[in-house]
């Protein structure tokens, strides 16, 4: 069991509100997954900028001096901001991967969370109240965002097998159920050039549709392979740097509720979940079909 | 009329005081308000109340039901009415998955449509549903019967024991030993009765198709290997 939050803003107006519904949604999601928390904010980003978020067990040495270190090393500006136990990292466009190396150069330990112009990502182990005071998630503002609790099944409580996972540049994933056949894909995607920092099924999944849409499939598409190439229980909600998606496998068995009004398209693995949204006396609340893809995107509809 | 007011009682309040009605006691009719998703609204009655629950539930609403009246004026999570004994459970809205899942006898009427594994198990409970039904629908179903005035999903019926199954739109698949039967006088006759008591007045009985099983998969035996 695990829970699943999302939110997909359609108006602008409630950007602001952003990570104060979607705390809000994952904190009520907490009976389904306490072991860990994590969330997905696809805020604003600076135009000609990237952001890396990176995470650390001893943040206290860790990011001091980051930012003087990375900017030596990088021969260019850099930006840190600090989070708790997280930290984003903003750097030029196009230094993206000299900066991941940089990192690693300077502060070997630090675990990379995400990496793009707009997404950040924040999660640890703990219960979801916890996780969201110690990020101030509630203050966080964005287009959409996604959240997950997690009740671990097929590997350790760590803080890197929390959810989401983002394994391509402004992507992430999250999952509730388990794979089956995610050995066999991981050995396939490390041949065809992806890297894994877990044993976690989920990542494999979240690897997956990187890899797929690195072919050039969109988001819709790549999820619609998924259910021909991925075998096992899912729920997935994934998330890209304007698009938003859901896919449950054909037998559907994890639970997903889905409401949609003029303002927002909201996922909850729980109608629980989706209780204190505006408006949602007047949304259409469904349950996503099996095996079907539905996805969103901002510059699909504008 | 008791009143309870899910946003600031505990369920547990509501659900103890359905369980500790006293004998000869006329004030039967209980309303529950904000329920907000919450599961296990209004579980194990066993007094013919009526309980009208004011907005969507989560799991198990009115689950072992048990001579009670429960009507859901909203949609509800998964396992709605499940294990019912008797009585009967409305639900104005929609229903997830396993909507009556086992259920031993009662009516379970789902105004919208049901999602997957609706009646799955069911072992004498009657089931009208006035819109679709999902995947897997009376899986192993044992006894009573399943009335679908919309669609069904795949495999309705797999592994079918004698619960009758009657569908009036299309059927995307038949799962395995469920196979399509004649409907004969006393299945219009059943229909009209379920239909009447469910409140479903502009469908006629004839509308029907039944399903029910083949009797081949009731026994394990080497012949039939392929079909399951």
């Amino acid at each position: 069991m695990c829970g699943i939050v999302g939110l997909f803003l359609k108006d602008r107006s409630l950007e602001g509100r952003l990570g104060e519904l979607l705390s809000e949604m994952l904190v009520t999601m907490t009976d389904r997954g306490p072991d860990s928390a994590g969330i997905a904010i696809y805020g604003s980003g600076d135009a000609g900028k990237v952001k890396l978020t990176v995470q650390s067990a001893t943040p206290e040495t860790d990011f001091v001096g980051l930012e003087g270190a990375l900017e030596a090393e990088l021969g260019s500006k850099v930006s840190v901001s600090v989070r708790d136990t997280h930290a984003v990292v903003t750097v030029d466009a196009g230094l993206a991967d000299a900066a991941r190396a940089a990192i690693a150069a300077v502060r070997p330990n630090l675990r990379m969370m995400s990496v793009g112009e707009t997404i950040e990502i924040y999660k640890e182990t703990g219960l979801p109240k916890d996780v969201v005071a110690r990020f101030g998630v509630s203050a966080m503002t964005g287009s959409h965002g996604i959240g997950h609790t997690r009740m671990a099944t097929e590997s350790a409580v760590t803080t890197l097998g929390a959810h989401p996972f983002s394994t391509g540049s402004d992507q992430c994933l999250v999952h509730n159920g388990s794979l089956s056949n995610h050995n066999n894909l991981r050995r396939e995607l490390i041949k065809a050039g992806m890297g894994f920092a877990t044993q976690n099924d989920s990542e494999v999944a979240a690897a997956y549709l990187t890899a797929e849409m690195n072919k050039g499939a969109n988001l819709g598409e790549a999820l619609d392979h998924a259910i021909g190439d991925l075998d096992g229980f899912f729920t997935f909600v994934v998330g890209t740097k304007s698009g938003f998606g859901v896919l449950r496998d054909p037998i559907a068995c994890k639970p997903a509720v889905m409401a949609e009004t003029d303002q927002y398209v909201a996922f909850g693995s729980e109608y629980r979940a989706l209780v204190n949204l505006p408006g949602i006396e007047n949304a259409r609340v469904w349950e996503p079909e099996p095996a079907t893809v539905y996805f969103w995107d901002h510059e699909q509809a504008a | 009329m008791p009143t309870f007011d899910l946003s600031t009682q505990t369920l547990r309040d509501l659900n103890s005081a359905l369980h500790s009605i006293d004998a000869g006691k006329n004030d039967l009719a209980f309303e529950v308000v904000n329920p907000r998703g919450s599961h296990a609204v209004a579980v194990g009655i066993d007094q013919p109340v009526s309980v009208d629950v004011k907005g969507s539930v989560g799991y198990y609403c009115a689950g072992m039901n048990d001579g009670g009246t429960v009507t859901v004026h909203g949609s509800a999570g998964p396992g709605v009415a499940e294990n019912m004994m008797s009585g009967t459970v409305v639900v104005e809205g929609d229903a997830s998955q396993y909507a009556g899942a086992t259920g031993r006898g009662g009516l379970l009427v789902i105004k919208g449509n049901a999602a997957s594994r609706c009646g799955i198990s069911m072992k004498g409970i009657d089931i009208v549903v006035h819109g679709n039904i999902g995947h897997m629908s009376a899986f192993m179903a044992q006894s009573g019967h399943l009335v679908v005035l919309g669609d069904a999903g795949d495999a309705l019926g797999d592994s079918l024991y004698e619960a009758k199954l009657f569908v009036r739109g299309t059927v995307k698949s038949l799962g395995a030993d469920c196979i399509e039967k004649e409907l004969r006088p006393e299945h219009i006759a059943k229909l009209a009765e379920l239909l009447d008591k469910a409140g479903v007045t502009d469908v006629k009985p004839e509308e029907f198709k039944r399903y029910g099983s083949a009797r081949k998969l009731y026994n394990f035996n080497i012949d039939n290997a392929d079909a399951y």
